[in-house]
């Protein structure tokens, strides 16, 4: 797995409080990982912390799993 | 009675009269206060009065990026803020018919716009600590109107409105979002009526007086307190029965 991957979940395994192994690649945080509307901003903001990167409302509606973040992060990294 | 040991607060307004007592009440109560205001001398004295536990940070809350960085000075200065008191305010009153485009947008600019920056900033780190409490003061004019403060009243009833719509946002997180709005209270701004005014007002108030900057004070400690977390989205009335909710 790659480094961004790696961090990504580690975010979302501390914030959410989930298993790492929940957070497969198609694992959506809401219906899966138990997130609700707040918990997804606070997701947004705690990537943009760690990777540095600006994600606006518009590409944060379609972060919908832990891959859709994996592959916005690794673009725009 | 209530216990803030362990608990941050920043108080904005912090060399003017109420907001000095409120966070006085505050430091008696335990917290660590982080004291806010343009005027550095008075702010300066209330914490060499207080001696430990104050910090001082100066902000002019009408410059933006001031606002910006004051909850972070904040939370390096004390650690953390858990307790935001946005008591912070100014009157620029006139008539509407008269009153310019600039006086209207520099008090929503420090009334209103400001405290929203410092919640949103605030709220961050509350969120995280699954833990927060934001008071705003308001004004008995911000639910009842007064002839010549369209900006004031105005600025005063969208914090309440804010503060609703902010504590329906938080109150999963254990964070509450309130407001204290006096009645006429003894400050600088109020020592400034005539006799005949303070007559007229006082007709006005049941209770036959004016109210002290500590019975503002006291509010803001119960609402910042551990025990009033079921109270959210409230605006508690401390008007000696001038304007009954």
């Amino acid at each position: 797995m790659s480094d961004i991957a790696d961090r990504v979940k580690k975010i979302v395994v501390e914030h959410l409080g989930v298993e790492a192994d929940k957070v497969t690649e198609s694992a959506s945080f809401i219906d899966d990982l138990g997130a609700d509307s707040l918990d997804t901003v606070e997701l947004v903001m705690a990537f943009e912390e760690e990777f540095g990167i600006e994600i606006p409302d518009d590409a944060a509606e379609t972060i919908q799993t832990f891959g859709d973040a994996v592959k916005f992060i690794s673009e725009a990294a | 009675m209530f216990d803030l040991t362990g608990k941050s607060a920043l108080v904005t307004g912090a060399s003017g009269g109420i907001g000095a007592e409120i966070a006085r009440a505050l430091h008696a109560a335990g917290a660590t206060v982080g004291l806010s205001g343009t005027r550095v001398e008075p702010l300066e004295a209330l914490a060499a009065d207080l001696g430990s536990r104050a910090h001082v940070l100066p902000c002019n809350l009408s410059n933006p990026e001031e606002v910006e960085g004051l909850v972070k000075r904040a939370a390096e200065a004390m650690g953390s803020v858990d307790i935001l008191v946005n008591n912070a305010g100014i009157t620029r009153d006139g008539l509407a018919m008269r009153m310019s485009d600039a006086d209207w947008q520099a008090v929503i600019d420090v009334n209103l716009t400001a405290p929203f920056r410092l919640c949103r900033a605030a709220i961050r780190g509350m969120m995280k600590a699954r833990w927060g409490r934001i008071v705003n003061i308001s004004s008995v004019v911000g639910r009842a109107g007064n002839a010549g403060q369209a900006n004031y009243a105005a600025s005063k009833g969208g914090l309440v409105a804010m503060s609703k719509s902010l504590a329906e946002e938080v109150a999963s997180r254990g964070i509450t979002v309130n407001c204290v709005a006096p009645g006429f209270i003894e400050t600088a701004m109020t020592e400034k009526l005539n006799d005949q005014q303070r007559e007229t007002i006082l007709a006005s108030v049941p209770t036959g007086r004016m109210g002290t900057p500590q019975e503002i004070a006291a509010a803001v400690v119960y609402l910042a307190s551990p025990e009033a977390a079921y109270v959210t989205g409230a605006t508690l009335h401390v008007n000696g029965g001038m304007d009954m909710v």
